[in-house]
């Protein structure tokens, strides 16, 4: 399944990507990381279209994305 | 050469399509949250990759918030005093003509205590490469004015906002290097949504390119947010952007000699 895949280490929670995400699956969490900032997650039933509009905007490149391959190809 | 990318869990018939950069180390930076360095930090080093100059590079890196941009390019780095990244630039390219040399500098390094460097350095055509992040404040020591920041802007330096007839007008560098006869690329572009990174992208790719095809001096401005001194949220500063700095510091190609394309793995 396609997904964004974060690198909680270096979120630092500006939510820029949740601004961007024409799905909006992406949320803030309960998390802390060892900077002290609350990681962004993906949260929501819709299916992520890997877009990497997250991953574009992100200023921490904190965001990989993860395509799956169609049947057939 | 680049290793295939991979990621823990990924499984059959899953591909990764999006991952940090080779010449980006892989650790949290030290700028605040919404900052526009990361983005021109990832865009630098996904050229240095496609390009493949990231054994050769030499990055000058300057004073401000991005002093530290040593910590965070998996390049060679020297660290210049306040404004003298051009200069120092300058020798290192004369004396090893073979690495690949630029500068990465704020608004307060590059157009107010650099002026004199910069503008010596793009007149004498050096075959350097300037990334110029322009968040119109000095940032790391505490939110005073610089030359580019708008009329009206609060700052520590000008609480009740800039005025012209105390501090002048908003510094244009991109158009001011572009008038120089040295410089054979000179743009401006935005890092506030998808569409100006993908575009400043390209940009920092001709500036770099000017050097990789031994032109002249490629000069790159990238119109970047600073939450913090602006007394913002991120999502806020990069409203900000389009309102009210794109209208001051307008987009935009103003000098390309049409010096030839290079570098490995192209695709625009």
């Amino acid at each position: 399944m396609s997904r964004p895949v974060f690198a909680e280490e270096r979120c630092k929670g500006c939510m820029l990507c949740a601004s961007v995400c024409p799905q909006k699956i992406l949320a803030i969490s309960s998390r802390y990381n060892p900077q002290g900032y609350l990681v962004a997650e993906v949260s929501g039933d819709k299916p992520c279209t890997a877009c990497a509009s997250c991953a574009l905007i992100c200023p921490d490149c904190a965001i990989s994305i993860v395509r799956s391959r169609k049947e057939g190809k | 050469m680049n290793a295939t990318p991979s990621l823990p869990g990924l499984v059959e018939g899953e591909e990764l399509i999006f991952s940090p950069p080779r010449s980006l180390t892989p650790v949290p930076t030290h700028y605040c949250p919404g900052c526009h360095h990361g983005v021109a930090h990832r865009l630098v080093a996904e050229l240095l990759d496609e390009m493949g100059l990231q054994e050769k590079t030499a990055l000058i890196s300057s004073i401000g918030c991005s002093v530290f941009s040593y910590n965070y390019f998996e390049v060679d780095a020297l660290e210049a005093p306040h404004g003298r990244a051009p200069a120092v630039a300058t020798g290192l390219k004369r004396a090893r003509p073979d690495c690949f040399v630029f500068t990465y500098q704020g608004d307060g390094d590059l157009a107010s205590i650099g002026l004199a460097e910069i503008m010596h350095a793009a007149n004498r055509g050096d075959k350097i490469s300037i990334v110029f992040v322009n968040n119109t404040v000095y940032g790391m020591t505490g939110g005073q004015m610089a030359p580019t920041t708008l009329l009206g802007q609060k700052t520590t330096t000008t609480p009740m906002g800039r005025i012209s007839e105390d501090c002048g007008y908003p510094m244009r560098m991109a158009e001011i290097i572009s008038g120089l006869d040295g410089t054979v690329y000179s743009a401006r572009g935005a890092l506030n949504d998808a569409k100006n990174i993908r575009q400043a992208k390209k940009m920092i790719r001709r500036a770099f390119e000017a050097q990789s095809t031994n032109s002249g001096l490629g000069f790159v401005e990238l119109l970047a947010g600073c939450p913090t001194n602006w007394h913002m949220d991120a999502l806020s500063s990069n409203k900000r952007i389009g309102t009210e700095l794109i209208p001051v510091f307008p987009l935009g190609v103003f000098k390309d000699n049409g010096f030839a394309e290079s570098g490995k793995g192209g695709g625009k």
